[in-house]
């Protein structure tokens, strides 16, 4: 195996590997240091398994309700998260085999082990040393993390992650969800789809705290609904962690409560790779959260070094990752690729009905004192939402007054994580409120709500 | 990607300019900022910068040749890529300056800017007259006035987005502001009989009913007191600076002589500047002292020395010489006994001051001889009357005679 390439990446995960992949296209040798599965946290531990077992809540929860409305008799259902649970590991297989055919594809060496960086674009691997001509890319992301200071620390057992609930081959017959963010909110859906009794913990007022207002307002009360049970503005005092069990105190609406449940689920705070990779050796600094310091072209503090992904800053997201490396890809073969828009990332929640949203909450909007104009439309209104039986959920858009500049976009529906990406394009090319009018919609579909919400902040919607 | 270099209006005023002489060549790799090419404009001489990156490929209006603003001079783009359809069209625009700000490309109606505002700073746009630009950025565009096809794009392929228009605004901002020093004025709309006179008077004399007022002034004291100045300290104070000085404090006080002509209004001042004529090659420009009034003077002396030095290198910035209230024109050195100077609009008067030259004079019951100093001020009619005039003529007169009032 060589031993020098143009650019070597740690990290095989959505931002180091689809950064390898612009590299080989510009013509670049490049290695990729995985030291465990290609793909990273979002193939094999995060987003794909993930919408696997959504996937199953979801079918699972259309029998249960609406088969019969549908005219579906069905017999006993007998949900098996075991099974669920196996073919997520099939799909995220399949994904993690499908990158490593694209490295194959594009010649992108991958080298197993744990890269070290040395200084002067170097790095250690196990003994062997590698040599990067141009550059040295890091994407070696996040990983879980639990709440030691809480008595909460992830035994892997009783006190879970992510990592863990992802492989269990039946739901726990109570689970208390530590942060109801999109990782909380997700595996409440998946739980309580298989018949665990679920409750949602989160310490910021509402759940879904970075959402709009509206957004988590509808996702709180369906979850009431399905019997999810919401505990927002709660702080978790204490814990007392079983065999069997774990006894958690929690205050909320300044009365302390105790509950008592199979296992908690940790869903806040990820923790970020930065140890144990030399990047004090490489000179390579951090800011005071923790991230790896990096300029708007993304270059570290350390000469021909740059960092993507999670490790480079917010939002967490596989997506902003990917554009990271093919950005960078670009800036080091030389190119002068268009920067990042880091306003206009869109972030989606896949529980049912899904959360979708791009640019500022009504409530930043406020705060910033911007002059701006809602317009909404609810899915009750909508034909094809009622054909589907997904009625719950709206599309709101925040409009500025003077110019109908799209300020921030919120939708929640079934099909929200696809409907958001109409107005992430009319915002990155700074289509007012009226060219999403101007296009004219198919009929019925979900997205013609999103051109009636265009019309309402405009004063003229059709159809409410 | 090719971008088109044009004659930019690098300069309120500007409406076409010379190319004093290109610094880079045809060939030569430019990044943006890089400055192309030194433009003589109608009042400085000013850098043309690259607004994008490449080579210099081709330049199409030379060293000494004259161009409209706006117009094609050259074209920036990458070494291979194929230039022929830009420098093609340069044949449709006037390259010798004979056509003027209309052969530019055509602007949609609700594009087009108020001809102040087109000096935005930037590029013309593509030559089918179809501009790249954001629907947001259009709609901003249209709001304020700021013409599109003036407005370089950082967009991706060069489309103009809204963080272009911002950009173009700030510049058209600090454009057409006044200069910053010169805020607090007050507009006092004229009275019937005002209006009369103005039009009466316009007519008879357009397009300023100028009236002249002379006078002879005893600049004895006013020499010892420059001496003694001069032989204190180590910054030379001039006669002029003198002058400067007492008619910046006499305006003060004669605020009806510190104001612009607005056609409806007459805009007083409260703040004083003053232009000071200074002769360069090919005429004449007027840098402005800003707060004369309130300025030492040896900061007058310093400042007036720097501006001029720039002045004569063409090197002024547009703020610095626009915005004066009131302006003095010095022909003393040339042993001009005295003479009349021609108001420099829209203000309202102007001071012409001529040699100072020892005079036998009735002096105290006897014949004596002193250095004396004429002084001719122009009035606009319009704004000012023989006596208001009179009156400022003589608290001038009064502070020269008595130096000392200038640090009352």
């Amino acid at each position: 195996m060589s031993k020098t390439f143009d650019v070597i990446i740690l990290g095989g995960g959505p931002a180091g590997y689809v950064c390898a992949i612009r590299c080989a296209q510009l013509g670049l040798a490049t290695a990729v240091v995985e030291r465990d599965k290609l793909g990273g946290v979002c193939v094999n531990i995060g987003c794909i398994p993930s919408k696997a077992l959504l996937h199953s809540a979801r079918v699972a929860s259309v029998i249960k309700h609406d088969a019969a409305a549908l005219g579906i008799t069905t017999g006993e259902v007998t949900l098996d998260y075991g099974v669920a649970m196996k073919r997520s590991r099939q799909v995220s297989e399949q994904n993690a085999k499908g990158v490593e055919f694209l490295m194959k594809k594009h010649k992108v060496t991958v080298i197993p082990g744990t890269g070290v960086l040395q200084k002067g674009r170097t790095v250690k691997v196990g003994n062997d040393v590698f040599t990067a001509g141009k550059a040295v890319v890091l994407a070696t992301g996040s990983r879980v993390k639990g709440l030691p200071q809480l008595g909460l620390e992830i035994n892997k057992t009783t006190v879970i992650s992510t990592d863990e609930a992802l492989f269990l081959e039946r739901v726990p017959t109570s689970v208390a969800i530590v942060g109801a963010g999109a990782v909380g909110m997700e595996f409440a859906d998946i739980f309580d789809a298989f018949g665990s009794e679920v409750t949602l913990i989160e310490v910021l007022p509402r759940i879904l705290p970075i959402e709009d207002a509206e957004s988590s307002a509808t996702l709180a009360r369906v979850y009431k609904k399905r019997g999810i049970k919401l505990l927002a503005g709660a702080k978790v005092k204490g814990a007392k962690v079983a065999a069997t069990g774990v006894t958690l105190e929690i205050e909320a609406n300044g009365k302390t409560e105790s509950l008592t449940v199979e296992k908690v689920l940790m869903a806040a705070g990820r923790g970020l790779n930065v140890e144990g990779i030399g990047l004090e050796t490489a000179g390579v600094q951090l800011t005071d959260r923790g991230f790896v310091q990096v300029d708007a072209q993304l270059k570290t503090t350390a000469d021909g070094v740059f960092a993507i992904g999670d490790i480079a800053g917010p939002p967490m997201l596989a997506h902003k990752g990917s554009r990271e490396g093919v950005v960078v890809a670009e800036t080091i073969a030389g190119q002068h690729p268009h920067p990042i828009r880091y306003d206009n990332i869109p972030s989606v929640t896949y529980c049912h009905p899904e959360v979708a949203s791009i640019g500022l909450t009504e409530e930043a909007c406020k705060e910033r004192k911007l002059a701006y104009q809602v317009g909404k439309f609810p899915l009750t209104a909508n034909g094809r939402a009622r054909a589907a039986i997904e009625t719950d959920g709206f599309v709101k858009i925040i409009r500025d007054t003077k110019y109908g500049e799209i300020l921030g976009a919120h939708i929640v529906a079934s099909h929200a994580s696809e409907m958001i990406h109409e107005l992430a394009l009319a915002r990155e090319n700074e289509y007012t409120v009226e060219e999403v009018d101007l296009a004219v919609h198919a009929h019925p579909t979900l997205s013609e709500a999103v051109a009636e919400a265009a019309l309402d902040s405009l004063g003229r919607v059709l159809h409410t | 990607m090719i971008t088109k270099v044009v004659m930019e209006a690098l300069s309120p005023t500007m409406e076409e300019g010379r190319i004093a002489q290109w610094l880079k060549k045809e060939g030569d790799a430019v990044k943006t900022g890089d400055v192309l090419a030194e433009v003589e404009t109608d009042k400085a001489i000013m850098e043309l910068p690259a607004r994008g990156n490449g080579v210099l490929r081709k330049i199409l209006v030379g060293d000494g040749q004259t161009t409209a603003v706006g117009n094609l001079v050259a074209v920036i783009a990458a070494a291979e890529e194929d230039i022929s359809g830009v420098v093609g069209q340069s044949g449709q625009q006037g390259q010798s300056g004979q056509q003027g700000p209309a052969a530019r490309a055509p602007t949609p109606p609700a594009l087009t800017a108020p001809s102040a505002l087109t000096a935005a700073v930037g590029r013309e746009a593509e030559a089918g007259g179809r501009i790249k630009a954001s629907p947001l950025a259009r709609r901003m565009a249209g709001e304020k006035g700021v013409d599109l096809h003036r407005v370089e794009g950082t967009g991706p392929s060069g489309r103009i987005i809204k963080r272009d228009v911002d950009t173009a605004l700030t510049a058209l901002t600090a454009l057409t502001a006044p200069p910053p020093e010169a805020e607090g004025w007050e507009d006092v709309a004229l009275s019937q009989v005002r209006k009369a006179i103005a039009r009466r008077l316009t007519q008879s004399l357009a397009p300023i009913p100028h009236f002249y007022l002379t006078a002879e002034i005893d600049m004895e004291r006013a020499a010892e007191a420059r001496d003694a100045l001069n032989a204190a300290g180590d910054t030379k104070i001039s006669f002029n600076d003198i002058v400067v000085k007492v008619v910046a404090m006499a305006l003060r006080q004669h605020r009806a002589c510190n104001a612009w002509w607005q056609g409806d209004a007459v805009r007083y001042f409260h703040d004083v500047h003053i232009g000071i004529a200074v002769a360069i090659d090919e005429g004449l420009i007027t840098p402005v002292i800003h707060h004369a009034d309130r300025k030492s003077l040896r900061a007058i002396a310093t400042a007036t020395r720097e501006l001029a030095e720039r002045a004569r290198a063409r090197k002024l910035a547009p703020e610095e010489y626009t915005g004066s209230t009131f302006s003095i024109s010095n022909l003393g050195m040339f042993g001009i006994d005295e003479f009349t100077a021609v108001i420099n609009p829209p203000e309202a008067g102007i001071l012409a001051v001529g040699a100072i030259t020892p005079t036998p004079v009735a002096h105290g019951g006897a014949v004596a001889v002193r250095r004396r100093m004429r002084v001719t001020m122009s009035c606009d009619h319009r704004i000012i009357d023989g006596a208001t005039g009179a009156q400022f003529l003589q608290t001038v007169r009064r502070m020269l005679e008595q130096p000392l009032a200038i640090v009352w």
